[in-house]
């Protein structure tokens, strides 16, 4: 793509907005952080391509933790809710078909994994993973269980606020991202070292979901609202004009 | 006062977490769901064009020490220099090869694997070519970003000669921390190194 031409490559990542590589309160950051300043460069056809991923990957209960690892006719235990949203780029456009996982503990705040031992049990019905592609509008919902908080060992007596992890695609490698959601009102999010790597309140806030009584289903599920930003393209006149923004 | 600025903000990284694999890995990490399979697992559909490789590493942290609870991914090129991707345009990527892999690291060695192709040459925003490379993607426990970097290969000398990022590297001395090394026929190494003298390039794309 030539200077002139439709490419412009994506908007820099503004690094002043995401945690730095060192953050020593975050003690497994200290041996894990490039020492090295990165190498700048603007995005090529390498970044700003990425591989595809078909509706038709999507099995019918993989946006559905209350039941994906659940034997039939059971469901998983703990507080049923709905996490919804939209999957947008910076330019505030929605960003379709792109496909997000998430991960998460069971309602004890247990994970389904061998190097796990905390003493929360686990639940014979709950996996603790799931994953969907996003909607025309870059819109997603799926169903789980809410997380329980758990101890890890950082400092003496650590505790991760309860969070659902999400790995999420876009539409050009460069976009690529790992992030948790959190979850509005729990104490544990400003006692959190791996919260505490992020650089202002407004980024915790830009991680954490409000509950949303309008979404909640009567009887059913709470509904928690997550919107996820990945990053913007360079826009051209005619893409502004062409989407009527 | 000026007018505002209606742009979003990208959402914050947050560490992938030493529990990565329950999300992108399941069946690899015991959990049996999505059919049996994790995505990325295998990047041939087919029989592939091109020259068939085998990729290895270990990603080491600042004691030396092999990450064995990392994930790696692989973005790159098919034989021909094409992506398999819906953004491009340039032509029909190998229909048998998907561009994209994710290795877990083996739990022992941290060893991760990669089978897939030497990739083609891929224009440059200029448009000069760039040499061979594969874009690698490392998270992790203790990451708080996912790191960036290239594989290039050393046995590419004229295309790295003239490539315009490795060209653009003002110390030099680092280039071969992007080099994958050939240990046999279609056999590549590639070690990153965190931290240390070894460090690797990391890039800001
Ligand atoms: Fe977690």
């Amino acid at each position: 793509m030539t200077e002139n031409g439709q490419n412009r490559g994506y908007i820099a990542r503004d690094r002043d907005r995401q945690p730095d590589a060192y953050t020593p309160g975050y003690k497994t950051s200290v041996k894990r952080s490039p020492q090295a300043a990165l190498l700048s460069f603007p995005t090529t056809l390498s970044e700003e391509t990425s591989p595809v991923f078909g509706h038709g990957l999507i099995g019918k209960l993989d946006n559905d933790l209350i039941h994906n690892y659940a034997k039939p006719g059971e469901s998983a235990i703990g507080p049923r809710i709905i996490v919804y949203g939209r999957l947008l780029d910076e330019t505030g456009r929605g960003v379709p078909g792109a496909l997000l996982e998430f991960w998460q503990a069971n309602a004890g705040g247990r994970y389904r994994h061998k190097k796990e031992g905390y003493i929360a049990p686990l639940d014979p019905n709950f996996g603790g993973c799931g994953r969907l592609i996003t909607g025309e509008d870059g819109s997603y919902e799926f169903r789980t269980i809410q997380p329980g908080p758990y101890p890890w060992p950082n400092g003496p007596n650590e505790w991760r606020p309860a969070h659902i992890h999400f790995s999420v695609f876009g539409h050009g490698f460069a976009q690529r991202l790992i992030t948790q959601m959190y979850f509005e009102g729990d104490p544990l999010i400003p006692l959190c070292p791996i919260v505490g790597v992020l650089k202002s309140q407004q980024a915790i806030d830009d991680l954490t979901a409000p509950l949303d009584m309008n979404r909640t289903l009567p009887m059913d599920a709470r509904a928690y609202k997550f919107d996820i930003v990945l990053r913007g393209r360079r826009q051209t006149y005619f893409e502004n004009r062409r989407e009527g923004l | 006062m000026v007018q505002k600025l209606e742009y979003l903000k990208e959402s914050p990284s947050q560490t992938a977490g030493p529990y990565v694999h329950i999300g992108c890995m399941p069946n690899f990490s015991g959990i049996e769901i999505y059919g049996g399979s994790d995505l990325g697992r295998s990047m041939k559909t087919g029989p592939v064009k091109g020259e068939e490789i085998t990729v290895t590493g270990i990603v080491h942290d600042g004691m030396g020490t092999p990450l064995r609870d990392a994930m790696i991914e692989i973005w790159q090129a098919d034989a021909a220099g094409l992506y398999a991707s819906a953004n491009e345009t340039r032509g029909k990527a190998d229909p048998n090869f998907t561009g994209w892999g994710r290795s877990p690291g083996d739990p022992e060695t941290g060893e991760f694997v990669f089978e897939t192709v030497k990739p083609g040459r891929v224009p440059f925003r200029d448009g000069r070519l760039m040499a061979p490379h594969a874009t690698l993607w490392i998270v992790a426990r203790g990451i708080n970003i996912g790191l960036q970097t290239r594989m290039y290969f050393e046995d590419e000398a004229e295309a790295n000669a003239e490539d315009p990022i490795l060209t653009r590297i003002e110390h030099q001395s680092r280039v071969p921390t992007l080099l994958a090394r050939k240990t046999g026929e279609g056999a590549y190494r590639f070690d990153i190194h965190l931290q240390g003298p070894d460090e690797t390039i990391f890039f800001d794309f």
